[in-house]
């Protein structure tokens, strides 16, 4: 069994401010778009995370979501279609003391970048991913991704998408991932807060906002956040409690045999001790992947951290395996590994 | 009667083992190249493997090969036609007899010439039988039989006895070449340390064979091919593909930059990757990534990371690679891309060589995005060649294409071991910290290169990516203005790399009748057949090409100097015509081979001469 030890990122000797983190750039999203609740959390929380302003890397695809680089004011990387996670990793295991996040889209990472995707999570690479999920293609102006719903009707499927859309948290979990979390670009204190946890866990941390496409998809997910129906449609996790939601808290999850359901707390001797208390730090993801699945109108949609749990990092593995070949290993230089190769000597 | 009365002397030979994938041909091989090599003999080596790892038993679709060349002059390349080819089944004769000149010792292990073996090799008849092999010195030998007699005290299975065939056969060419088994046992005795019993086993096998030969009805005479004169030094035998990973390491210990390899395995690319992958302790980080657009761009973000950042693949690789590459060309990030050439289009032919990747190194790619190219020359040149293209994609912050090809990745030569702290230093262009005027895209007014600023560094906190930047300050600018100074200034960073390489060189006469051009791994066949002109008493010139993209300074004085040019290259015309479009007023003949095979000298000759010849 290999040891691993954390690399670690060097924090600020000086307290940060959200203005430390502000570029010089027009932010040239549409008016309205919910990337600039997302660039706005972001912002806040590099301050909070507290690591020196230049070990902040940021890394994006292609797409509105992937302009947010040039919004910070950090080492910023913008890519090319699909590729984000690819190019962070490059940079992460080049230098493991960098905290590298990236930027991408439903499109962008589910379609053309799917699987530089699924392979950055199956690595457990500790890249923080930020991936805004409009359900739609905004900076093309208005083509079905896959996350699109069935049947909706948008430039590219006139008569309605025939495709199954992804979910991305069973995606992720799909793919081995050991952090996933979901927040609304309407609810910005939360978004801070998982983008923290995010931070903080060790390896690949998906954050799914969904996002609000004002000119292409509005109100994709409204039944979720509008005012009237969010209480009813929004589960907010929190670990080691109980998952209720609704108005007056009255509504929870309970696991009947091998299913989830939603229960009304009171009615049929149904009690808080019945509900199902977060575990997001569970090895096992099978009961995470049953959260993240939920969806309306049956279930409310799981926000906050669904999982995060605690395996080696494909970085700290590199290193450890480099310090190990380096204590262990002869050869030290170019010309000791030209010597090694069955040399003779011509006299 | 001593056979060794009957010695003759010849200044190269071109020894072939052939047989089934199973039978160990590129173990033989390579024993019996080391074995000259530690003699002092020159040499080059050529494996010939099927494309399947274990095509059917037999066949001639699973025959393997290893082909040594070796001699008292210097050996630039594969050779072309054998003086011995030994051949373990009737498949590997079938296939292999094209290389048999009149006189080639053919070593043939008759006990597995049955009619199963001719029905599976495709034989109508028995070729031993049917007059096809007049022509040659047919050396019959029952090697299945005569191993198990001799490894009978040593109660081992006959799998185990079966496969030491290959050094039954290995011993009869030590004879044949009149070499002592000292160098081939002291080798064996390393190889196999942990193997007694297999190295007991192969030493008797060896002996025996060696004394079979001597008593052999059919072998008259010996060889004797007296050592080369060699520099003095210590020398291993290296591929052209070990030589490009130890190329690239140099390149990184020499930089002060951390190693990185992005890269996906690919056919005949592969060992670069494999090779890289063993020196951790050298502190090279090695990413074997889900695809080769992942392999290039880890290796684009490693770049930005502040790595010596390289990806390693073969031509529909660098197909997939293609837009990533265009990334690195406008954030203006060193990147070594190796492409080690094979027969194309598509998948083509993955264990044979080309040199069709020119257009594609040159020019494929969206947009105007110019990039270094350069070819290897050789299996020694790799290391050269792939250290040199790090140094300058490095200090000029620019991707670099390194064409290598499947003949010099895989084939062999003697390599006189360099002190890399004696090549030339690499300098990249890092940004201090703090710099209080850096800006991204700031650029060195004589070379116009742009500093490199590392994460982490303090004060350097900038933006880059894939859309077009404002000159200097490196916002996002669509400005038509700026977009056409930006496009100008790449292209003009890269042609100023002509002042940073040397002069092209001419082999032979200022005057001479006729200019031979190649370019990349056919150095050693095309100097061949020019030298045999030479001999013969033309007047022939050769230049050989290996700064492709800037091309040197004087290229085009040269090419002023002859009447006649002839661009002979393994692909229908890519070197002629990127000439021809840079040099339009200098008429040029072609001379193509596209066939997955090197040029054999005796291609050359009768084309160069023929252009001589005529009006
Ligand atoms: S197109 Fe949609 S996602 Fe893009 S900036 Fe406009 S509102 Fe936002």
């Amino acid at each position: 069994m290999i040891e691993y030890n954390n690399t670690t990122v060097e924090r600020s000797r000086i307290p940060l401010t959200k203005q430390d983190f502000v570029s010089d750039q027009m932010v040239k999203w549409c008016p309205g778009c919910g990337d600039h609740a997302i660039l706005s959390a972001v912002s806040n929380v590099f301050p909070k995370i507290g690591y020196k302003k230049e070990n902040f890397m940021f890394v994006s695809g292609i797409g509105c979501s992937s302009r947010i680089p040039y919004y910070l004011n950090t080492y910023g990387f913008h890519g090319i279609h699909g590729r984000a996670a690819a190019i962070s990793t490059g940079i992460k295991i080049t230098n493991p003391h960098l905290s590298v996040w990236m930027a991408t889209g439903d499109g962008d990472s589910m379609a053309i970048g799917g699987n530089h995707f699924i392979h950055i999570i199956r690595r457990n690479m500790d890249i923080n991913i930020i991936l805004f999920n409009n359900q739609i293609y905004g900076l093309t102006k208005g083509q079905y991704s896959p996350t699109t719903n069935m049947g909706q009707i948008t430039k590219t499927s006139p008569q309605g998408t025939i495709e199954h859309p992804f979910n991305c948290g069973e995606l992720v979990l799909g793919a081995q991932g050991t952090f996933f979390a979901r927040g609304v670009d309407t609810n910005p204190k939360m978004m801070t807060e998982i983008m923290f946890e995010a931070a903080r866990h060790d390896g690949t941390s998906i954050v799914e906002i969904l996002q609000n496409c004002i000119i292409y998809n509005d109100k994709v997910h409204a039944l979720i956040t509008a005012k009237e129906t969010k209480d009813n449609y929004q589960l907010h996790l929190k670990n080691g409690e109980p998952m209720k939601f609704g108005a007056n808290m009255e509504k929870g999850i309970r696991l009947n045999k091998r299913r989830l359901e939603v229960v009304e707390i009171g009615k049929n001797d149904i009690t808080e001790n019945d509900l199902l208390v977060h575990d997001q730090y569970a090895g096992d993801p099978g009961i995470h992947l049953m959260i993240a699945k939920m969806a309306p109108p049956v279930y409310p949609v799981a926000l906050g951290v669904i999982r995060s749990a605690m395996y080696p990092t494909y970085d700290d593995l590199v290193e450890e395996q480099i310090k190990q070949a380096k204590e262990n290993s002869k050869i030290k230089c170019v010309n000791d590994v030209m010597a090694a190769s069955g040399v003779f000597e011509i006299k | 009667m001593s056979k060794k009365n009957n010695a003759i002397e010849m200044e190269d030979v071109v020894v072939k083992f052939v047989g089934d994938s199973g039978d160990g041909m590129q173990l033989v091989g390579t024993l019996f190249s080391e074995t000259v090599g530690i003699d002092g003999n020159d040499l080059a080596n050529f494996p010939d493997y099927p494309a399947e790892i274990r095509a059917p038993h037999n066949t001639v679709a699973g025959v393997s090969g290893f082909q040594v060349h070796f001699g008292s002059k210097e050996i630039n390349n594969f050779g072309d036609l054998c003086d011995v080819i030994v051949a373990m089944n009737p498949a590997s004769l079938k296939a292999n007899k094209k290389w048999a000149k009149k006189g080639t010792i053919l070593i043939i292990d008759s006990d597995t010439f049955d009619q199963k073996a001719f029905e599976r090799a495709g034989c109508t008849a028995n070729p031993l039988e049917d007059g096809s092999l007049k022509d040659y010195i047919i050396v019959k030998a029952p090697i299945t039989t005569k191993v198990k007699e001799i490894l009978a005290p040593l109660g081992l299975d006959i799998k185990t006895m079966e496969r030491t065939r290959n050094m039954f056969t290995l011993g009869m060419v030590l004879y044949i070449f009149n070499r002592t088994f000292n160098t081939t046992f002291d080798y064996l005795d390393k190889k196999f340390a942990k193997k007694p019993q297999m190295i007991e086993a192969n030493k008797m096998v060896i002996k025996a064979g060696f004394d079979y030969a001597s008593s052999h009805e059919s072998i008259d005479k010996t060889i004797t091919v007296k050592p080369a004169s060699l520099e003095k030094g210590k020398y291993t035998t290296v591929t052209g593909n070990i030589a490009t990973a130890w190329g690239l390491l140099a390149a990184s210990e020499r930089s002060g930059r951390p190693f990185f390899l992005g890269s996906y395995p690919i056919t005949p690319a592969t060992e670069i990757l494999m090779e890289l992958a063993r020196h951790k302790s050298l502190g090279a980080k090695v990413f074997q990534a889900e695809d080769e657009i992942a392999g290039i761009c880890s290796a684009i973000g490693a770049s930005y990371a502040g790595a010596m950042a390289c990806t390693t693949t073969s031509g529909p690789g660098l197909s997939l690679k293609s837009e990533a590459i265009g990334l690195a060309v406008i954030t203006e990030l060193p990147l070594i891309i190796v492409n080690v050439m094979r027969g194309g289009p598509s998948t083509g032919l993955p264990t044979k060589s080309e040199q069709s990747d020119l257009y594609q190194a040159l020019f494929g790619r969206n947009g105007e995005a110019p990039l270094i190219v350069m070819a290897a020359t050789s299996c020694t040149d790799c290391f050269y060649a792939s250290y040199e293209i790090a140094k300058l994609s490095m200090e000029h912050m620019t991707p670099a294409i390194l064409l290598t090809d499947g003949n010099i990745g895989q084939g062999s030569q003697l390599f006189k071991l360099p002190d890399v702290k004696k090549l030339a230093p690499i300098k990249p262009p890092i940004a201090e910290a703090n710099d209080p005027d850096y800006k991204p895209f700031n650029r060195d007014p004589k070379t116009l290169v742009r500093k490199w600023a590392i994460p982490g560094t303090e004060g350097l906190r900038h933006r880059v990516g894939g859309l077009e930047k404002e000159d200097g300050i490196g916002n996002v600018s669509m400005d038509p203005q700026n977009h056409q100074k930006m496009v100008d200034l790449r292209a003009a960073k890269v042609e100023k790399i002509a002042d940073f390489i040397p002069e092209q060189t001419v082999f032979g006469d200022e005057d001479a009748d006729l200019l031979v051009i190649s370019w990349g791994g056919t150095l050693g066949a095309v100097r061949t057949a020019v030298q045999e002109l030479q001999k013969q008493g033309n007047k022939v010139a050769h230049t050989h090409f290996r700064y492709i993209m800037p091309l040197p300074k004087n290229t085009e004085a040269i090419l002023k100097k002859y009447k006649k040019i002839v661009v002979a290259e393994l692909n229908s015309g890519q070197f002629v015509n990127y000439l021809r479009m840079k040099f339009p007023r200098y008429p040029m003949l072609q001379c193509n081979k596209v066939q997955g095979l090197p040029f054999f000298v005796s291609d050359l000759l009768p084309t160069f001469t023929k252009i001589l010849k005529e009006k």
